[in-house]
C-alpha cells in the first residue's frame, strides 16, 4: 500500500539523521549473527559435520532463516517494538486515525540499522551458494525467493500475535522471544537434527520447517522434487492470516476495556 | 553504606513485582536450554571422539548459562543510567551524596540478582530431573560446589564491573546501543556463551584466556562439572580477584575524568 | 445550528489491579493479584450544538479523558449512546475519525526528526486528503498560526510554544467539523497561550468548528468556552454557561484589612471572619446580605483601617467550591 511507502520514506529520512549512530549500530547488528555464525563454523570444524548436513548445506539453511528474520525486523519492527507504542499511549493516536491500525503499526517504526545483519546473511548465502553447484538452477532459486519471502511473513505474523499479547499484559511479553528469537535460533540448523516433536511444531503450527527443511531437501537434491513442493513456501502466508484475526481481536479488546 | 543498601532493597522489591515477566522468561530459558542440547547433541552424534568436553559436560554447561543468565549475560540495559549520561542529568546525579561508581555498581547488581532470583529457583527444580541427556548433572565433590559458588560470585563482581566500563564509555561515545551492542556481542562469544571454550579451536582459546570475559562464565560453569580440578580452580579464582581489582580500578579512574569533563563543559 | 453530539446514558468501568508497597507484600503479590472496580462514568448525558466552544473541567481523574476517547471512538463505553455528525464513534471508528481532529496535548503527533512540513504531507496521505484542499488549509493555517518560518524545522528543534502550534495546524489540516483539544495550553508561555486562544476563536468563527476543550488553566476556559461542562467522579455535576457560573457565587466578596495593632478578633455579623491576626484581617460576605459600605463602617468602629483590599471570588475558587458543594 502506498502508506505503507510514505511511511518508510519519513522514517529513513529521520533515521539518517543520526548518520553515526547509524553506522555504529549497523556495524554491531552485522556482527551479532557473525557471532552466531562463528560458532557454527568452530562447531564445524571441531566435529566434521552434522547428521546428513555438511557445512555449506548448513550455512544455507542459516543464511535463508537470518535473511528472513533480518528483514522482518526492518520492516515489521512495529509489531516486536509494540509494547513500547501501547505503553507510552501512543495507540490511542493510531486509533484516532482513519486508516487501520496494521498499517499504522507497521509504519510506526523501522529499524534500517537491521540491514547490518541482512549484509551478514547475504554474505553466507553467497558463500554457500558458491559451493552448492546443484542449486543454480532457475527454479530452486526462485524457489529460493519465495522461502525467504515466507520466512518474513512468518516473522511478522510472531510478531503480531506477540504485539496483540501486549494489550493485556506487557509483562509476560518475553515469551515472544521463544518463538522469534527462539525460532531463529533453532530454525537456522536443519530441522531433522531436533526431537520430533520440536520439528513437528515447527512445521506444522509455526511453519518454519515448510520455508527452510522441506525445501532445502529438494534444493540440495536430497529429496525428489514435486509440484507440491512449490506449495509449502506459502505456509508462510498461509500462517500470517490467522494471526491477523487475532490482532483484530486483540485491538476490539483494547477499546472495550481502555489502557 | 546504609544508602546502597536501600537502593539494592527498592531494586530487588521492583523486580519481584514483575512475576509474569519472570514466568515468562523462566519458559524462555527453558526453552532455549532445549533447543541448544539438542544442537549440541546433533554435533556429538555425528562424531563424538576425541571431543575435549563430554555431551554430559556440555549439557550442564548450557543449564547453568541458563539458569545464572543474568549473571553472565552483558546484555542488560539500565535505560536510566544511559538517559543521564546522554542527557545531562547527570548534575542532578553529583548533587546527591552518594558517590556515583559505587552507587551504580550496586544498582546493576541488584537487577541482576533479583533477576536471577526469581527465576532460577523454577529452572533448577527442573532440570535436576529431566530425562537423559537432559538432565543437568551435579559437581564431583562438596569441594567442587564450595568453588563453585566463589567462582560464580566473583564472576558477576566482575561482569557488573566490565558493565559499569561499558557505561562509563557512554561518556565519550554519547550512543548507549551502540557500545553496549558491540561489547555484549564479542564479549559473550569471548566468554563461551555461544560455543564452549573447549570447543573452541586452539587459538580462539588462547584469545579468551587472554581477556576477562571467560571468567565470568566458562570458568565457573567448569569448575562445577569438575572439567576444571580444584587446584586449578583455586588459581582461577584468585585471577578473578586480580581482574576484579583490576577492572574496579580502571573503572574508578575513567569515570572520574568523565565526570570531571561533565563538570567543565557545565553537563 | 442542530446538534452535532449527542450522548446519552454514557457508563463506563474499569477494572485496576492494586500495586503493593514493600518486600512482605511484594512476596506475596506474586501469588495473589487483587483488583477493584473504578466507575470512570456514571451516566454521562449532554448535547453540544454545532459550533459551540465547550470547556470540559473537572479534577484529575474524574473522567475527562475517558470521555474524550469515548467521543473519539477510541474507547468502546458499557452502556448508552453516543451521536457525533450522525456516526457512532467506537462503532463506525475509520469512516469517523477522519472528520474529527484531537490534539493531545502532551503527547505529539508529530515525527520528531524531520521537518515540520514532512509531517504534514504525510498526514494528507493518511486522511487522504484532496491536494486543493491541503494546499487551501495548510495557507490558511500556516498564516493564522504564524507557521512560515518553522515549517522546514525539525519538531525536535522548536519550543513548546511553536510545536502546540504546529500540533493544533496538523490536526486542522483535514478540515474537521469537530475539534478535541486536550490541555493544548500546558507548559506554554504567556504569548503562544494567547496566539493559541486567538486561533481558535477565529477558527471558530470563520470555519465554523466545534471546539471541546479540557483545560485545567481556567484564564483558558475564561477566554474561549461560552459552555461549560464539569464533571467529577464519573458524574457530570455542572453543564451551563460560564457566565451563570460566576452568577451563582457571584455576589461573593473577599476584603482583607490591615489596620493598627488590635488584640481582640473584631467579629462582624452578616461577614464571616476567615483569618485574624493583630495586624490583618480577612473576611467573607455575600453582597446580596450586606453591603460593602456597611462591613468597612461596621469594621472601622472597631479598629483604626490603615489599607483595604476588596476582591471578588475567582473562577478557580468557584470551580473548588463546587467540588465541595459536590462532595468530590
Amino acid at each position: 500500500m502506498g502508506l505503507y511507502f510514505k511511511y518508510l520514506s519519513i522514517h529513513f529520512r529521520s533515521q539518517l539523521q543520526y548518520r553515526a549512530s547509524f553506522l555504529l549500530l549497523s556495524a554491531g547488528q552485522f556482527f551479532i549473527p557473525f557471532a552466531v555464525f562463528g560458532g557454527l563454523y568452530f562447531m564445524f570444524e571441531r566435529f566434521g559435520g552434522l547428521p546428513g548436513w555438511n557445512f555449506y548445506e548448513a550455512a544455507l539453511c542459516f543464511a535463508v532463516i537470518h535473511m528472513s528474520f533480518s528483514l522482518s525486523e526492518c520492516f515489521a519492527r512495529g509489531f516486536d517494538a509494540f509494547s513500547s507504542l501501547v505503553a507510552g499511549g501512543d495507540f490511542d493516536r493510531l486509533l484516532v486515525r482513519p486508516r487501520s491500525t496494521v498499517v499504522q503499526v507497521l509504519g510506526s517504526k523501522f529499524e534500517f540499522t537491521r540491514v547490518g545483519r541482512l549484509l551478514q546473511s547475504l554474505i553466507v548465502l553467497v558463500w554457500a551458494l558458491m559451493n552448492l553447484p546443484q542449486v543454480w538452477t532457475l527454479p530452486k532459486m526462485s524457489l529460493l525467493l519465495l522461502m525467504v519471502v515466507n520466512g518474513v511473513l512468518i516473522f511478522t505474523g510472531i510478531f503480531m500475535l506477540a504485539a496483540t499479547f501486549c494489550f493485556w499484559t506487557i509483562q509476560a511479553i518475553e515469551v515472544a522471544n521463544i518463538f522469534t528469537d527462539g525460532g531463529r535460533e533453532m530454525a537456522q540448523y536443519p530441522l531433522n537434527i531436533y526431537e520430533k516433536w520440536v520439528t513437528r511444531f515447527f512445521t506444522f503450527i509455526i511453519p518454519f520447517g515448510c520455508v527452510s527443511y522441506l525445501p532445502l531437501m529438494y534444493l540440495l537434491d536430497k529429496k525428489e522434487g514435486s509440484p507440491l513442493l512449490w506449495l509449502t513456501p506459502m505456509a508462510g502466508a498461509l500462517f500470517v492470516l490467522p494471526c491477523l484475526l487475532v490482532w483484530s481481536f486483540g485491538v476490539r479488546h483494547y477499546r472495550s476495556t481502555g489502557s | 553504606m546504609n544508602a546502597y543498601v536501600s537502593i539494592w532493597r527498592l531494586r530487588f522489591i521492583n523486580g519481584m513485582q514483575y512475576r509474569a515477566a519472570a514466568a515468562a522468561g523462566i519458559a524462555t530459558q527453558l526453552f532455549f536450554g532445549f533447543i541448544f542440547i539438542m544442537i549440541f547433541a546433533a554435533f556429538y552424534r555425528f562424531s563424538d571422539s576425541a571431543a575435549p568436553m563430554s555431551l554430559h559436560e556440555v549439557v550442564t554447561y548450557v543449564w547453568l548459562q541458563q539458569i545464572f543468565l543474568s549473571f553472565i549475560m552483558l546484555w542488560f540495559r539500565d535505560n536510566e543510567i544511559f538517559a543521564l549520561i546522554t542527557g545531562g542529568g547527570i548534575a542532578y546525579e553529583l548533587c546527591r551524596p552518594a558517590e556515583l561508581y559505587p552507587f551504580w555498581y550496586s544498582k546493576l547488581l541488584a537487577q541482576r540478582v533479583s533477576s536471577a532470583v526469581l527465576r532460577c529457583f523454577p529452572i533448577l527444580a527442573v532440570v535436576f530431573v529431566l530425562p537423559e541427556p537432559y538432565r543437568m548433572g551435579i559437581p564431583p565433590s562438596f569441594g567442587a560446589l564450595l568453588l563453585f559458588i566463589a567462582s560464580l560470585l566473583l564472576g558477576l563482581l566482575v561482569i557488573v564491573a566490565i558493565s559499569m566500563l561499558i557505561y562509563i564509555s557512554v561518556f565519550w561515545t554519547m550512543s548507549p546501543t551502540g557500545s553496549l551492542l558491540m561489547v555484549s556481542v564479542a564479549g559473550e562469544f569471548l566468554a563461551g556463551a555461544v560455543v564452549p571454550v573447549p570447543l573452541m579451536p586452539e587459538w580462539m582459546q588462547r584469545i579468551t584466556y587472554a581477556l576477562p570475559f571467560r571468567w565470568t562464565t566458562d570458568f565457573p560453569f567448569r569448575v562445577y562439572s569438575g572439567h576444571i580440578p580444584q587446584h586449578e580452580a583455586l588459581w582461577g579464582i584468585l585471577i578473578q580477584l586480580l581482574w576484579l581489582a583490576a577492572l574496579i580500578v580502571i573503572g574508578r579512574l575513567l569515570m572520574k575524568r568523565a565526570l570531571r569533563n561533565v563538570v567543565v563543559q557545565g553537563g | 445550528m442542530g446538534n452535532i453530539i449527542r450522548l446519552n446514558g454514557i457508563s463506563k468501568s474499569f477494572k485496576v489491579a492494586q500495586r503493593t508497597a514493600g518486600l512482605k507484600q511484594a512476596v506475596k503479590a506474586l501469588f495473589v493479584r487483587e483488583h477493584k472496580i473504578v466507575e470512570a462514568l456514571k451516566d454521562i448525558s449532554f448535547d453540544i450544538e454545532e459550533g459551540e466552544i465547550v470547556g470540559y473541567i473537572g479534577p484529575n481523574g474524574a473522567g475527562k479523558s475517558t470521555t474524550i476517547k469515548v467521543m473519539s471512538g477510541v474507547l468502546v463505553p458499557d452502556e448508552g449512546t453516543c451521536s457525533i455528525m450522525g456516526f457512532t464513534p467506537w462503532k463506525e471508528r475509520t469512516g469517523y475519525v477522519g472528520r474529527i481532529g484531537v490534539v493531545f496535548g502532551q503527547r505529539s503527533q508529530l515525527w520528531w526528526d524531520v521537518p515540520v512540513i514532512d509531517s504534514f504531507e504525510l498526514l494528507r496521505d493518511i486522511y487522504r486528503i484532496p491536494p486543493a484542499e491541503y494546499r487551501a488549509n495548510l495557507s490558511l493555517l500556516t498564516e493564522m498560526l504564524a507557521l512560515e518560518d518553522i515549517l522546514g524545522t525539525p519538531v525536535r528543534q522548536l519550543s513548546l510554544g511553536q510545536r502546540m502550534r504546529c500540533e493544533i495546524a496538523a490536526s486542522l489540516l483535514h478540515s474537521p467539523k469537530l475539534l478535541f483539544l486536550d490541555e493544548p495550553t500546558i507548559g506554554l508561555d504567556a504569548v503562544s497561550k494567547l496566539a493559541v486562544r486567538k486561533f481558535i476563536k477565529d477558527i471558530n468563527r470563520e470555519r465554523g468548528v466545534t471546539v471541546i476543550l479540557t483545560t485545567h488553566d481556567m484564564s483558558d476556559i475564561e477566554a474561549l468556552a461560552d459552555r461549560i461542562l464539569m464533571i467529577g467522579k464519573g458524574t457530570l455535576l455542572y453543564d451551563g454557561s460560564l457566565h451563570d457560573l460566576k452568577g451563582r457565587f457571584g455576589a461573593q466578596r473577599t476584603v482583607t484589612a490591615d489596620f493598627r495593632e488590635t488584640r481582640d478578633p473584631v467579629e462582624i455579623s452578616g461577614a464571616t471572619l476567615l483569618q485574624w491576626s493583630p495586624l490583618r484581617a480577612v473576611y467573607s460576605f455575600d453582597m446580596e446580605q450586606i453591603v460593602l459600605a456597611d462591613v468597612i463602617s461596621r469594621l472601622s468602629a472597631s479598629v483604626e483601617l490603615v489599607d483595604v483590599t476588596v476582591e471578588a471570588k475567582g473562577i478557580d475558587e468557584i470551580i473548588v467550591q463546587l467540588y465541595e458543594e459536590h462532595g468530590i
